[in-house]
């Protein structure tokens, strides 16, 4: 079973690289109206790094999935062509992230080899995550970017805690609710017909509920409060069961956010822009149209890798905006059409069914809850972004998983598979 | 009270259970993502690249090399030639005969948008084929190429009318192949420099008062005068209401609707015949003559040559306007709206028309009762110099028979050897036609003067096998239709058949 797991690991890991080198090749085809080899010396760099990883796997977690590997390199595969699209020295970037950020999925699987210790540590590792989150407010080293504080900026280091703070957040949840649960579900009053929880337990879900709203306020981050909450009630209601606590939570939030949205002039503009893009196309309106232009203009199968129109011919204005990370995807809905953005959609959906058939697999509350929870908040950030540029939700500045440019992303996605797969092979070794 | 099943140890099925449901909540939501794709990429994606906020179209389109747009003898009307290299690669459009074919050919510009016959052809000049074809295309390694389109227009006859206009006033002329509907002449002034559109557009906009980017020939909306007196024979000579031979007696003036109508000097006729009466132009024979036809007969005429439609010419909707019998809301009135019928058979009344609308009367006329669709293209040439495409000249509509064509032909020949309209005449060449002067004192648009006419002249030469039908039309004259019109229809006319 060991072995033919990490066979079929590195059977799915072969189209991968393939894949990588025909967009290469597409992208170089467009450019330079002519095939170099160099496509070729790309696709077999990255297939080397993606062998030197396998073997690390089949020796350190020999029974782990076997396809969320794969189909995260598919993802960064992807997302490598499209940023060499828009810019090689992106690109090459990008690269370095992802090496790095493997190095550092090494070394999560190294050090948490027994992943339990994480449990005794969770108060410490909720106060990270709150101060990975205050930090870019802090004199200094904190980064404004357009308008929220996304960054942090610690000498020649630059990177984006909010990425970090989800794993942070997801960990203390899960061993929290492991703990609480079942006095969450016997402590609960029915009151009007509505079930409550008991407000004794209940403490530490404020305390998120907190800092979601926090974050609405003081980060501006849109994005990430809506993603840190949704992957909350989540968590909240596969421990639970209880569906109710659900709908408090987002009367919560949505009460919180109304609040927030019609006091905080950053996020009141963020829901009218959504609402209404039209009113002011040319400014605040022009990201979230230019994204919807974009995809309009790719139908069903795109116009054809490297075709898509970023800037303004003859300028350096932008047409399409944070087209490397924001609006990634509609670059890819421009470029591959319906049917690409359909599998791009699709891979964050299988990646999602190995991430919870983890959870499923796994036979103890905290490994179940920590595969839940690092599943959902990936899932849900696909979400929140995918969502923001197709206008299903306000518009806000999150990272597609894997594929936008962006090295905290990168590295902070690479330690959560790190961490799933740790499960994984925990749950499959004890598996009959 | 206690829930025992939730309370069981957390490796329980519950649990399982739960996360099942998470997962089907997160194939919803996807669902949904794909859902808005599929609505912005595919199904509102026409919609979302008509926007004006939309310039993605334009900009795309300025990378593809756009046909160029020639005239007839081959003349370059418009062309685009390439500015950067590499990704900055881009093509500006260029119109080398400037202002003369501002009008009807338009502008194509990436801030400005499209116009008039640049925008009605864009897909033929940027090469735009089916979905399916351009992934052929694309796989073979083509890049989308535009294509010329070849007009049927007449630099030199285009330069007559616009030089004449200019010395005149503000006007248009029209002159169409009556046989196969080709539009040789479509001229408007003041005109405008397409060239100078990305300069100059809002200024040109701004101009209320010589609106030079106005189509005159397809948009100018003018009362006809007599012109409109062709309209009102024919229809009494189809409908059988009278023969050529019939007479109708024609005081000096008429008391219709408690008003004097009259001739021009009061002048008083006595009973004569279609001939007499439309050489000397008798509003009271016409009068008379409109109100024996009846208002449904004079209406299904007026459908007939084309009036309350947009005309089926090669331009955008919106840049043809309609002509007709208008209501105060600028509404179209028809056979069940209360009419002064007297009025509306000699041209006045409410009737607003287009020179192209009164062209294709004369046209119908000329092409013995049959009007072709007016159409400014004659051919599409692909990249590779092959005609893909070419004009295939259809039957709009046949107002009247070839009999009441040839009496009225007779009878418009006369206007212009011993009528109203001597000045239209061609030596060695016979010519048809009708005189027009509306009189519109106090107009706004012409200044408020006292004495201001829209002079008018429809006709066709040579009369016994017609090449060319024009009409001719100036705004805000003292003059009369015979002065200012007849001599810019005979120098239009004169020039197309000696090119011919």
């Amino acid at each position: 079973m060991r072995s033919s797991a990490r066979n079929r690991e590195l059977v799915a890991l072969v189209p991968v690289a393939l894949l990588l080198t025909a967009g290469f090749a597409a992208v170089f085809a467009q450019e330079n109206a002519r095939l170099g080899n160099l496509s070729l010396v790309y696709g077999a760099y990255f297939l080397a790094v993606c062998l030197a990883t396998h073997i690390y796997l089949r020796l350190r977690l020999p029974s782990a999935d076997p396809y969320l590997f794969p189909l995260v390199a598919l993802l960064t595969a992807f997302g490598l062509v499209m940023v060499y699209r828009i810019d090689a020295d992106l690109a090459r970037d990008q690269a370095n992230w992802f090496v790095l950020g493997l190095v550092l999925f090494a070394l999560t699987i190294h050090f948490l080899r027994d992943y339990d210790v994480l449990e005794r540590y969770r108060y410490t590792i909720a106060a990270i995550g709150i101060l990975l989150l205050l930090a870019p407010r802090l004199p200094g080293i904190g980064q404004q970017v357009n308008g929220a504080y996304l960054g942090v900026k610690i000498g020649p280091l630059e990177f984006q805690p909010a990425e970090f703070a989800k794993i942070c957040l997801v960990v203390f949840l899960a061993s929290y609710l492991r703990e609480h649960r079942e006095v969450l579900i016997v402590g609960a009053r029915r009151v009007l017909g509505v079930t409550l929880p008991p407000l004794k337990h209940f403490g530490p879900m404020l305390v998120v509920w907190g800092a979601s709203m926090f974050m609405l306020v003081f980060i501006r981050d849109l994005g990430s409060s809506l993603m840190f909450f949704a992957a909350f009630l989540a968590l909240l209601y596969v421990a639970t069961g209880r569906f109710s606590f659900v709908v408090i939570g987002m009367a919560m939030f949505l009460v919180g956010a109304w609040f927030f949205a019609s006091t905080v002039p950053h996020v009141h503009d963020r829901v009218e822009i959504w609402l209404d893009p039209y009113n002011d196309p040319s400014d605040s309106g022009y990201q979230i149209l230019q994204s919807i232009f974009a995809q309009a203009d790719g139908g069903l199968f795109g116009q054809g890798f490297g075709q898509a129109l970023i800037t303004i011919p003859g300028t350096n204005d932008a047409l399409l905006p944070a087209a490397q990370t924001d609006t990634i995807y509609s670059l890819i809905v421009n470029e591959v059409g319906l049917f690409g953005a359909c599998a791009v959609v699709l891979i964050y959906l299988l990646i999602a069914a190995r991430g919870f058939k983890i959870a499923l697999l796994a036979d103890d509350g905290f490994s179940k809850l920590l595969a839940t929870g690092l599943t959902a908040v990936f899932a849900i950030q696909a979400f929140v972004i995918i969502g923001g540029v197709t206008r299903v939700i306000p518009l806000t500045g999150v990272t597609l998983p894997f594929i936008s440019y962006g090295g905290s992303s990168i590295v902070a996605n690479f330690v959560l598979l790190a961490l799933l797969l740790l499960v994984s092979d925990r749950a499959r070794k004890e598996a009959p | 009270m206690f829930e025992s099943g939730a309370v069981g140890a957390l490796t329980g099925c519950v649990v399982n259970r739960q996360i099942v449901k998470l997962f089907a909540f997160i194939v919803a939501l996807f669902a949904v993502l794909i859902g808005f794709t599929s609505y912005w990429s595919v199904f509102d994606a026409e919609a979302l690249k008509e926007k004006t906020a939309n310039k993605r179209p334009l900009l795309e389109q300025q990378q593809i090399r756009r046909g160029r747009i020639l005239a007839a003898d081959g003349t370059v009307i418009a062309r685009s030639i390439p500015k950067g290299r590499g990704d900055s690669l881009r093509y500006v459009r260029r119109y080398p005969e400037g202002p003369l074919f501002g009008h009807p050919i338009g502008y194509s510009f990436v801030r400005e948008g499209n116009s008039e016959f640049e925008k009605f052809h864009d897909d033929e000049l940027i090469g735009e084929e089916s979905e399916f074809t351009s992934i052929l295309d694309e796989l073979r390694g083509r890049k989308q190429e535009g294509n010329d389109v070849v007009t049927n227009l007449d630099p030199a006859a285009q330069r007559v009318a616009l030089d004449e206009l200019a010395a005149q006033g503000f006007g248009a002329v029209v002159a169409i192949e009556p046989q196969t509907g080709r539009v040789r002449v479509l001229a408007s002034n003041p005109p405008y420099d397409p060239n100078r559109i990305p300069f100059d557009l809002r200024e040109l906009n701004a101009d209320s008062t010589s609106t030079p980017l106005l189509d005159r020939a397809t948009q100018g909306q003018y009362p006809p005068g007599s012109t409109f007196k062709v309209v009102t024979a024919a229809a009494g000579l189809d409908s059988g209401t009278i023969t050529p031979e019939t007479t109708i007696d024609a005081p000096g003036t008429l008391d219709v609707q408690g008003q004097p109508l009259s001739n021009d000097f009061s002048q008083s006729f006595g009973p004569i015949s279609l001939d007499t009466a439309l050489t000397s132009s008798v509003n009271t024979w016409f009068a008379q003559l409109g109100e024996q036809v009846g208002e449904d007969t004079m209406f299904k005429y007026m459908d007939r040559f084309g009036f309350g439609s947009t005309p089926p010419i090669d331009l955008p909707d919106n840049q043809v306007y309609k002509s007709g019998l208008f209501g105060e809301n600028r509404e179209l009135l028809g056979p069940d709206d209360p009419v002064d019928l007297a009025r509306m058979a000699i041209g006045q009344e409410r009737l607003a028309v287009t020179p192209l609308q009164m062209a294709m009367v004369a046209s119908a006329v000329a092409n013995g009762g049959k009007l072709m669709k007016p159409q400014i293209w004659s051919r599409v040439v692909d990249p590779d110099g092959r005609v893909t495409k070419s004009l295939d000249p259809a039957e709009y509509s046949q107002p009247i028979d070839e009999e009441t064509a040839a009496e009225l032909n007779a009878a418009m020949q006369d206007v212009v050897t011993a009528g109203t309209g001597t000045n239209a005449a061609i030596p060695g060449v016979a010519v048809a036609g009708k005189t027009g002067t509306a009189e519109t004192p106090f107009n706004e648009s012409c200044g408020g003067g006292s004495d201001e006419n829209q002079a008018w002249f429809i006709g066709f030469a040579p009369a016994d096998d017609p090449q060319i039908a024009i009409a001719a039309t100036v705004e805000c004259t003292p003059l009369f239709g015979n002065d200012v019109a007849a001599p810019i229809f005979r120098d239009v006319a004169e020039t197309i058949l000696n090119g011919g």
